[in-house]
């Protein structure tokens, strides 16, 4: 590897700079490599392809077929389900999200205090988010909702006569949703984390100056966390619109195609029913709504985020 | 004195939101020891433990139990936690200790990758490791995180070896080490704790990553435990017992991590994550 000594008399300055900006490109780039691989192998080269194939007709037992945007005219002029999966999915983004977010820093912000036995409470809470999306989460929750899920058991005791929650349209995605919050603890964590870099000075001057609890809320914490908000906010938006393994397991799209998320929707079309291209088509048209609503939000940050130093980023 | 009665009920709030949090998990831990008719109780303990929901669960079929799921999953962490680990130390110390050309532009792109939906490149990467001959092996599993892995950790390493003086490299360049000397011996002990971040997250990421196993993995012996819970479901008469003891034994892997390195996990994130 690339040797750097700085003992090099200094008449040799010269080259001996413009060689070791050389060794340094190369080693950089060596660094690197496993990551630029992976990117133009499995990214790069994988949207270029995608693009391509949503314009063809590919049933992937046989060659791709040109088709030209016949796939983007079937999907926006024909294809119900495609309206009804992003009316589902925007439905759970808009509702999921700001919950998530909501509840998320109101625990950080519970947790964020000096009080005994904090990191068995921090621990506790987080636990149901390690667990995650897997399988077996989803396999609880498809219980719990059921018809005679323990969740209708509680209800009995106030009276109130139970329903199946997962298997009935009304509800489904509301109780998808409750699970989503559930697992609130990634954007907490975060959270907690921009709690922590506020000074204490700031709120300490506040409290001089006669600020109550609720405007010290407003005035200091909103602020100066927003920067961590818009981040958990990119991200947690561009996540849920990929929601796919509670679909999955537990309501498979349905009843009455009332949790058929997008993404869902896409795996039937490409890996169900084998239509490589439509599918494709329907991924670019996902990674342009993405794209749209990730450009919204940065370009409405410039209203709400507030960076310290003006320009930092 | 005065303060004593905010601080009981400061500590009532929290155990009971802990609580709440949690009821679901005592709920299944109970739950897995009971007859069906019993499960729609929210009772927690059940009145007669049936363990046999465990022995036949664990009992898959008469050619596989789940010994041989659990095997086959930790088996691809193992890697998939290898693979991270180096992928992530040696392209974050490029990017945050070496000057290349194209540098900003290139960690710009990388990351954007964080913000890019999956979906998109998953059919072509399907088609591509079908052409290779891939599918229903675990390679399409593994090799990601040997090539890049996820973009997130990368940046996680990268702000925490931004934290990392760069007197100490100046130091160990004037003694002669090598920029490879500089990553393996300078920094990599260093950043230890941002490393066991990473392979905690890839552990239970990967655990939990079921599309990824749905779509690669068709053949009941290559089954993870996540696609072997699903064949329960598939079943006309589900066996709930079973399934639910099955579902809990599942998250035992992750669990035990996350105990063992509880303070990593919830600080992870807090202390190298989001300085930038």
């Amino acid at each position: 590897m690339a040797e750097l000594t700085t003992s090099k008399p200094s008449s040799r300055g010269f080259f001996r700079r413009k060689k070791k900006s050389d060794e340094n490109n190369l080693a950089g780039y060596l660094f690197i490599s496993p990551w630029l691989i992976g990117f133009l192998l499995l990214t790069l080269w994988p949207i270029t392809q995608s693009f391509y194939l949503s314009l063809t007709d590919y049933p992937l037992i046989a060659d791709p077929n040109w088709v030209g945007t016949e796939n983007y005219k079937r999907i926006f002029t024909s294809d119900d389900t495609f309206i009804k999966s992003l009316k589902v999915t925007f439905t759970f983004v808009f509702i999921a999200v700001p919950l998530k977010l909501a509840f998320s820093l109101g625990v950080a912000m519970l947790l964020n205090r000096s009080m005994r036995g904090l990191n068995a409470y921090r621990t506790m809470i987080y636990f149901p988010s390690i667990i995650g999306t897997s399988v077996a989460v989803s396999v609880l929750w498809r219980n719990m909702f059921g018809v005679d899920g323990y969740i209708n058991g509680v209800l009995s005791w106030f009276g109130v006569q139970g329903m199946g929650w997962i298997s009935h349209p009304d509800t489904a995605l509301g109780t998808l949703i409750l699970l989503d919050t559930w697992q609130f603890g990634s954007t907490m964590v975060i959270f907690l984390a921009g709690l922590k870099q506020i000074p204490q000075e700031m709120y300490e001057a506040a409290s001089v100056d006669g600020a109550g609890k609720i405007r010290k809320f407003f005035s200091i914490t909103i602020p100066m966390l927003s920067p961590v908000m818009f981040f958990n906010l990119v991200l947690q938006t561009i996540q849920s619109f990929q929601m796919f393994t509670a679909v999955f397991v537990i309501t498979q799209g349905g009843p009455v195609n009332s949790t058929y998320v997008y993404a869902y929707f896409l795996y039937e079309k490409a890996f169900r029913h084998f239509q490589m291209g439509y599918a494709s088509a329907l991924a670019w048209i996902l990674l342009v709504i993405v794209a749209i609503l990730t450009a919204i939000n940065f370009l409405a940050s410039r209203y709400w985020v507030f960076y310290e130093s003006g320009g930092r980023k | 004195m005065k303060y004593l009665f905010p601080r009981i009920a400061n500590h009532a709030f929290m155990i009971l939101f802990s609580f709440i949090m949690l009821y679901p998990v005592f709920w299944w831990i109970g739950a897995s020891l009971k007859t069906v008719p019993e499960m729609s109780l929210p009772t927690i303990w059940p009145s007669e433990p049936m363990w046999s929901n465990y022995t036949e669960g664990w009992q898959f079929s008469r050619k596989y139990t789940f010994a041989h799921f659990f095997k086959n999953n930790l088996i691809m962490e193992f890697f998939n936690v290898i693979g991270g680990i180096i992928c992530s130390s040696l392209v974050a110390f490029g990017f945050a200790r070496v000057k290349f050309k194209f540098q900003n532009i290139l960690f710009g792109i990388l990351l954007l990758t964080m913000m890019l939906p999956m979906q998109v490149t998953i059919v072509p990467q399907y088609i591509l490791y079908n052409t290779f001959g891939f599918v229903d092996s675990y390679v399409p599993l593994i090799l990601p995180h040997f090539i890049g892995g996820s973009a997130f950790f990368i940046f996680l390493v990268v702000q925490f070896i931004r934290g990392i003086p760069r007197d100490l490299d100046e130091a160990a360049k004037i003694d002669g080490a090598s920029i490879f000397g500089i990553y393996y011996r300078v920094i990599l002990p260093l950043i230890k704790p941002a490393l066991v971040t990473v392979a905690i997250f890839t552990f239970i990421w990967s655990w939990d990553d079921f599309f990824a196993q749905v779509l690669y993995l068709s053949s009941v012996d290559n089954f993870t435990v996540g696609l072997a819970l699903r064949m329960f479901i598939d079943q006309f008469d589900i066996q709930w017992g079973q399934l639910l003891a099955m579902s809990l034994l599942s998250i035992v892997p992750s669990t035990i991590i996350f105990f063992l390195a509880q303070k990593h996990f919830v600080e992870g994130i807090a202390t190298t994550g989001l300085k930038g």
